[in-house]
């Protein structure tokens, strides 16, 4: 999986871009607010101006008014209080924060929250049925695929969304589909075993585990 | 069971540690060689993996509390300067900022062993700290820092430790840059002598990058007051020497500080001291009367939270024709950073081997750079990946298996001390590691293969001391229902600490784990146990809550006499039951016991015992690499790693085998792709990031296949466990270099094996 993808379609020089030019400053939400002036976005973090957006999390509608430089993680762990996604790098490198958005796997550090508007974000949180675990949460704790755990919720979102476009993916898939995710206790081996039995189990088929 | 006092020794990770502490009167029989175990030892997973993998785990990173705010770090963004002055009137006056920490206004606490205070007048690498804002949000933190205008009288520096040496060299402190102001320096017997009557001698110089720990957490606080009372939630590997660090800091008792880590991401020993970040922390919040948060970031984490020291080492080896070692020296530097630490490393070529003469000499070297800390296995690293090298090309020159060479000169005892080791497995290691790794099948002349890919088999031993010992304790509190707390004062960096001893309860009560919670990492509900570094947690806190443990079936053994009128000798425990060995029948649980007691909790407390005198403990293995170059690109692929080790017992075989695998990708990626950069001509670090500063991927697993040859050693303490986390990263570099030489018959000198070198190397030889 290529990074852009991985940034739902955003990639990393269209997103600096943006971020140094700034975003927004209008209190309309459009798909075009991406492209709002320059001008108007400075005038607007000048006067610390926050603007409403919408999106979905976690199943739920949520609305908030944010500063337009915020990014999604920050909306996700500072304002809905959703700590399980990490920051590691806060520079879209490791992998640490990531969500899905549409089912895709983004890093939240690397998204600004206003791109998120109409979206669906699902969390680690999200994953879970009350406090049932997602068989992938289980087949990580069944295999281990976790030393210090800080990085594990972004590795388990990235594998859910690895499982989710390739049910049952190859050990070179999961290879793929995993490397934009940083484990520094490099617990990969056990990881890749996670990920493995978690396709085998949510697919309800047998894959090739090696 | 009663307590004594005694003196009691063990390595740690800064050598030799002699301490006075309480241990059992009498030691319990350990659980040597063949003691059938019902739930120790098992792959138990971990009992902290739901709150991991749900989210739901509260890392310091993830504590927020009612009314925080947000601390921000100004650092020097030049290697050397004085600081003329600091404006912060502008910050000061950015809405939200609440309170600005400089030299002006904090008081002057020394740090790095009082060569440099808190905050100091003079800066000394690019990263030093040179204010703290405090704000209502991060952002409005980190936009004041913009604000604050620091005028600097810029001083001469030096970041390469060889110039940092001589004479005429930038003073990185007043004084010389060398630390104690010369070598460190080991000898026994005659070296110059010892060379005179080798048959054979080799030379060469190896040299090692520095690494950064890059732990996925930053290093940070949070630091809340109740009037004179604080309480720090620290990301830390040793949550009592962060509060004896603050107290002291900040002069007030320690009873008043209370320091908590539960979950933890990463520390690989940068988190073994208490950061400035904690105090300053703790100094605003008591200013502003509200709770602060500080964290560092991924470019902080680059400069200024520690890293492994390089090392230039200048080796030698003389033997006899039959491979029998006869001397050895080691003359090198590393480079330490801006504040004292040490960079030695040739403890690997003291005493991994058998051999009379040997010298060795070592300077640590400050420089204008972010200091060096305890990196998993600090010296042992470098030190093994250069002595290693050294010894297969000695083999390559004596026309000996390296493998032979290294049984050719092992010893049963230490060759500092003389003392005998209380276990030592190396032997079966390399019998069980070379036969896994197809080392007389696969294994070919060096530089015998031709075509683009060339593969290789290497080896590399290793030796950690790992053996912990005390002080360290452990509260049991057992509640009527028959279900357990577990209270250590240690840490879980993801080491599985939660999950063993648990087990070891479990074990010894026959509680179900289900029925039994652990505590750790708190100092005002935890009895005192040390830092988790060095490999020390497990061998020295498992003993200790084995200790409670036992003494709980004990006093329930105990109570159960008094209550069915019998000698304890007549009673029974089993799963939590006590019957009377004469009458069956008549039997009473835990909880009837307690209830008769008129009590709802019994209490325990255990201590890990004393290490046996006379004895030396290490742990001991080998490690085998097998890899693949490609010619064209440079690049070099592990395919398999075969570790194989003395461990003593392994206490639980699932979060074991993890602790393998991150200590040998970490070694792998040490012998390939990590390393710090820096301008010399700037003194600026151009990694601070995880993009350019390489860390591995999962794609760079290779096959990786775990032989423990120990089953148990029960001289060392009553679990007969010895450490593993310094263990599995120590031969990793040594063998895949050895592996590199095997496949190209040219020898990589200088970690990292970055494509470039391999390709300069290979055509140097054309």
């Amino acid at each position: 999986m290529s990074k852009d993808s991985k940034n739902g379609g955003i990639s990393r020089r269209k997103f600096l871009q943006g971020v140094g030019s700034g975003i927004i400053g209008t209190y309309v939400l459009t798909p075009t607010i991406a492209s709002a002036s320059e001008k108007l976005t400075k005038n607007a973090e000048k006067l610390k101006l926050t603007v409403p957006v919408s999106m979905t999390v976690n199943g739920k509608g949520v609305h908030l008014q944010i500063e337009p430089q915020t990014t999604l993680v920050e909306v996700l762990r500072n304002q809905l209080g959703l700590t399980g996604t990490k920051v590691t790098c806060n520079n879209g490198e490791c992998g640490g924060c990531t969500v899905l958005m549409d089912n895709k796997a983004v890093y939240s550090c690397h998204i600004l929250a206003l791109d998120c508007a109409g979206k669906e974000i699902t969390t680690i949180e999200g994953l879970m049925t009350g406090e049932k675990l997602h068989p992938i949460q289980e087949a990580f704790i069944e295999h281990d695929g976790l030393q210090c755990g800080f990085c594990t919720p972004g590795q388990i979102m990235a594998a859910q969304a690895l499982l989710l476009n390739n049910p049952k993916p190859s050990r070179q898939e999961v290879l793929e589909g995993m490397s934009g995710n940083i484990c520094r206790c490099a617990a990969y081996p056990s990881i890749i075993e996670s990920v493995l039995a978690a396709a085998e189990k949510t697919s309800g088929s047998t894959t090739t585990m090696k | 069971m009663a307590h004594k006092i005694v003196k009691s020794r063990y390595f740690g990770d800064e050598g030799l540690i002699e301490t006075m502490a309480e241990v059992p009167a009498d030691k319990l029989k350990a659980w040597g060689p063949g003691t059938e175990l019902k739930i120790v030892g098992k792959p138990v997973s971990r009992l902290d993996g739901y709150e991991k993998v749900s989210g739901r785990a509260v890392f310091t990173f993830d504590v927020i509390l009612p009314r925080m705010t947000y601390a921000k770090m100004l650092r020097a963004s030049v290697p050397h300067a004085r600081i003329k002055n600091i404006d912060t009137s502008k910050a000061d006056d950015l809405p939200g900022v609440l309170k600005i920490l400089t030299l002006k206004n904090c008081p002057k606490i020394p740090w790095h062993w009082g060569t440099t205070a808190l905050f100091d007048e003079e800066v000394r690498y690019e990263g030093d700290e040179v204010a703290c804002v405090v704000a209502e949000t991060g952002q409005i933190a980190e936009e004041a820092l913009g604000l604050i205008n620091v005028q600097y009288e810029t001083l001469p520096f030096v970041t390469d430790p060889a110039l940092a040496m001589k004479t005429d060299a930038p003073k990185v402190h007043g004084w010389g840059n060398i630390i104690d102001e010369k070598p460190s320096v080991y000898s026994r017997g005659d070296v110059e002598k010892g060379f005179r009557e080798s048959d054979v001698t080799f030379e060469d110089t190896y040299s090692t990058q520095i690494v950064v720990h890059n732990p996925t957490e930053p290093h940070c606080s949070v630091a809340a007051w109740e009037n004179d009372k604080l309480t720090v939630w620290d990301s830390t590997q040793a949550v009592f020497a962060v509060r004896d660090t603050i107290a002291k800091s900040l002069s007030m008792p320690e009873s008043k500080v209370r320091v908590i880590k539960k979950y933890m991401g990463g520390g690989f020993g940068s988190k073994l001291e208490a950061g400035k970040y904690s105090v300053i922390a703790a100094i605003l919040s008591k200013e502003i009367g509200r709770p602060v948060r500080i964290a560092l970031d991924r470019k902080e984490m680059n400069l200024s939270a520690g890293n492994r020291p390089d090392s230039v080492q200048k080796l030698k080896a003389g033997a006899r024709k039959d491979g029998t070692l006869v001397a050895l020296s080691q003359s090198s530097y590393g480079n330490v950073g801006a504040y004292p630490n040490g960079a030695d490393c040739s403890t690997p070529l003291r005493t991994l081997y058998k051999c009379p003469n040997v010298q060795t000499e070592e300077y640590s070297v400050l420089t204008n750079l972010g200091r060096s800390r305890a990196y998993r296995a600090p010296g042992h690293v470098q030190g093994t990946f250069a002595f290693e090298s050294l010894m297969d090309d000695l083999a390559e020159k004596l026309g000996m298996d390296p493998l032979e060479l290294r049984k050719k000169n092992f010893t049963e005892v230490d060759p500092e001390s003389g003392r005998p080791y209380t276990s030592k497995r190396i032997l079966d290691a390399y019998l069980q590691g070379a036969k896994a790794i197809g080392w007389n099948e696969k294994r070919k002349p060096a530089g015998s293969e031709k075509g683009r890919f060339r593969r290789g088999i290497g080896m590399a031993s290793q030796i950690w001391w790992g053996g912990g010992g005390p002080p360290a304790y452990c509260t049991i509190k057992l509640n009527q229902d028959a279900s357990a707390h577990v209270l250590a004062g240690t840490q879980d960096l993801g080491t599985g600490t939660y999950t063993y001893l648990a087990q070891i309860t479990s074990e010894v009560l026959e509680i179900p784990l289900e029925k039994i919670q652990v505590t750790l990492g708190d100092t005002e509900t935890c009895p005192y146990c040390g830092l988790s570094g060095g490999s020390l947690t497990a061998p020295s806190v498992s003993p200790a809550v084995r200790d409670a443990a036992e003494q709980m079936k004990m006093k329930l053994i105990s109570a159960a006499s008094a209550i069915l009128e019998t000698a304890e000798s007549n009673i029974k425990y089993s799963e939590g039951k006590m019957s009377k060995l004469d009458d069956p029948a008549k039997t009473i649980t835990v909880s009837e016991v307690i209830g008769e007691m008129h009590e709802r909790v019994l209490v325990t407390t255990g201590a890990r015992e004393a290490n046996p005198e006379g004895y030396e403990i290490n742990s001991f293995g080998a490690q085998f690499a097998e890899v693949e170059v490609d010619t064209w690109t440079g690049k070099v692929r592990v395919i398999k790693i075969v570790a194989a080790h003395d461990i003593g017992r392994v206490l639980n075989h699932k979060t074991l085998l993890n602790q393998f695998h991150g200590g040998i990708i970490q070694g792998a990626a040490y012998a390939l792709l990590e390393e710090r950069v820096v301008d010399e001509y700037t003194g600026k670090v151009l990694t601070t990031n995880i993009h350019d500063y390489k860390l591995p991927t999962v794609q760079d697993t290779p096959e990786i296949e775990l032989i423990v040859v120990s089953e148990s050693d029960p001289l060392i303490s009553n679990t007969g466990v010895k450490g593993i986390g310094e263990p599995a990263i120590i031969p990793t570099a040594g063998a895949i270099a050895n592996a590199v030489y095997n496949a190209l018959g040219i020898r990589i000198k200088s970690l990292p094996i970055t494509p470039d070198k391999v390709l300069m190397a290979l055509s140097e030889k054309i």
